[in-house]
């Protein structure tokens, strides 16, 4: 007996093509879950290493408000308030320089440049990206330092404003190219109709390009901010990591993460200085997950309106 | 040449013509998509343009309010003058422009509401007055058949409309413009029938304003509406003439026959 064939001479078989989907099919599925099952993974980790810290020793309320960070003191303190405020502060500053470089940028390449100026602007931009941090970190403490020195007059150059000018030139790129895709998504029957009604080219910009791109540019900034928050080793390396609530852009500063990266490797596995940065470590982790869920809602309520 | 058909309402073949070209020739990247083409278009005319596709009814449309500016592989030579007036003579194209209406193929909805759609152009134009707005914004989509459909809507977006009101829209848009002269390309391709004769319907009103140069993909539609027609072919002028004549039979050319009984296309 042969295989039933239809009329097309097909037989209904499990070919070679048939086994190669299915094997697609398991393959891209497990690609597409595998980040779900990293960051759950990431998280379970962190917190189980930070969760006995959290409900033993650590009293929420200095966490939140002392300065007092004196974790391997005899008379330890863990009060996370300035090390909060310095990346906040590092942040800040840096999305002060990094949200108009990035945003002129990417409307200099999305809008204005052409052929091969672009291409070549593009390309920059992508290989800006691409320098590891600490060799940005070397460029704050070589460079900026001596600069912010001899231009301010003041004593230390190491300080919230360097770290700021570092993160904010580090996260431009990468806010450069999704600010530009937003634009890019932008149909250009939207710039001819604008210019068929007698729009100059900045008033096309103005009036139909950034409107209708709201959404890239908001993903784009907020980017930017996830970039500032989680940034180590420049920031390490800029910001004197002194422990300070400053009080001028010129003072040093400490960030959560440069905190964690010099000082884990000094604690005793399950010390209460190990669950205090495995702490850190939460707080840092959720306030990214919290920004990156208000990007996305302030992106989808954008969207609807 | 046409007569001239009496005073009144109708086309001003005895004035001089509102636009007038001269030996306009287009191309791209060296490719010719129109060549040396002469023609007169005559104030108060609806002046139609047929053609199959490629044969340079799109590209002479945007040579006529330069929107080749910024096209940089689109190279215009030959001259166009709109009363009397070299278009590439004006040295703010943007003031130039803002004089032209023109309606795409697609409609195009600007990503405001539709209130702010209308409103665009009269603000580029320096009016503020909410009051002056709203009376621009309401007899503009008045007289493109779509105010009662939208007036309880105006804040919503005007991408959120249907094909046919969109494009609606797009008309609305173009007269708030204040025109002389409108353009439109193939305006009913994303159109319902029943919509196109609505907008068929409001061009023959606008043609007692102002002087509209309808490029169209449908013979008929040319014959519904034109004063005279062009058919444009492998970006050449086959012929002009009465559009009534050109429908009768009485053509110069074999080939506007064809095209126009559907032998080719």
């Amino acid at each position: 007996m042969s295989h039933p064939r239809d009329r097309t001479g097909v037989m209904d078989r499990r070919d070679l093509a048939w086994y190669a989907d299915r094997c697609a099919q398991v393959l891209i599925f497990a690609g597409g879950i595998s980040a779900i099952v990293f960051i759950i993974g990431i998280f379970v980790f962190v917190t189980r290493e930070g969760l006995g810290f959290v409900f033993g020793p650590l009293d929420l309320g200095q966490f939140f408000s002392s300065i007092e960070w004196r974790p391997t003191s005899d008379n330890p303190g863990y009060g996370a308030l300035a090390l909060m405020v310095g990346t906040l502060s590092v942040t800040g500053l840096a999305m002060l320089f990094s949200v108009p470089l990035s945003l002129g940028a990417a409307l200099y390449i999305g809008e204005f440049a052409k052929g091969k100026t672009r291409e070549a602007l593009k390309i920059l931009v992508e290989m800006l990206a691409a320098i590891p941090s600490v060799v940005w970190g070397f460029v704050g403490m070589s460079i900026m330092n001596p600069l912010i020195i001899q231009v301010f007059d003041v004593p230390v150059g190491l300080s919230a404003l360097n770290a700021g000018i570092i993160l904010g030139l580090m996260a431009a790129p990468i806010m450069t190219t999704i600010a530009e895709d937003a634009l890019k998504a932008v149909p250009d029957s939207y710039r001819e109709a604008a210019e068929a009604l007698g729009a100059t080219r900045w008033e096309v910009i103005l009036k139909v390009v950034i409107p209708a791109s709201k959404n890239g540019l908001v993903a784009a900034v907020l980017l930017g901010v996830g970039r500032g928050f989680g940034e180590t080793m420049a920031v390490l390396m800029a910001t004197g990591h002194s422990i300070n609530i400053p009080t001028s852009p010129f003072d040093g500063v400490r960030a959560l993460t440069a905190t964690i990266a010099s000082e884990l490797g000094d604690t005793a596995t399950g010390s209460p200085h190990y669950g205090s940065l495995f702490t850190l470590g939460i707080f840092l982790f959720v306030v990214t997950f919290l920004i990156n869920l208000t990007a996305d809602l302030v992106v989808k309520g954008i969207r609807k309106k | 040449m046409v007569e001239a058909n009496g005073a009144g309402a109708g086309p001003r073949y005895g004035e001089r013509p509102v636009v007038e070209v001269r030996d306009l020739a287009i191309s791209y990247g060296g490719k010719p998509a129109l060549k040396d083409v002469s023609l007169d278009i005559y104030r108060h005319e609806i002046f139609g343009i047929i053609g199959p596709a490629n044969s340079g009814k799109t590209s002479f449309l945007r040579a006529l309010n330069r929107m080749n500016d910024f096209n940089a592989g689109m190279k215009v030579r030959g001259s166009v003058e709109i009363n009397g007036k070299d278009v590439n003579a004006w040295q703010n194209v943007y003031a130039l422009r803002s004089r032209i209406g023109v309606v795409f193929p697609l409609p195009v909805g600007l990503p405001l509401s539709i209130y702010e759609n209308v409103a665009f152009s009269p603000r580029l134009r320096g009016i503020r007055r909410k009051a002056e707005l709203d009376e621009v914004v309401e007899r503009c989509l008045t007289r493109a058949a779509l105010w009662d459909e939208v007036k309880d809507r105006l804040d919503s977006l005007g991408s959120l409309l249907s094909g046919g009101q969109q494009q609606r829209l797009t008309i609305a848009r173009a007269l708030s413009q204040e025109p002389e002269l409108l353009l439109l390309d193939e305006f009913s391709i994303a159109v319902d029938p029943v919509t196109t004769m609505r907008i068929e319907d409001v061009l023959k009103e606008l043609r007692a304003e102002l002087t509209i140069v309808l490029v169209t993909n449908l013979v008929q539609q040319a014959r519904r509406l034109a004063d005279r027609t062009a058919f444009f072919l492998t970006g050449e002028v086959v012929e002009i003439g009465d559009t009534e004549e050109m429908f009768e039979g009485k053509v110069k050319d074999e080939r506007t026959t064809g095209y126009i009984e559907g032998r080719f296309g």
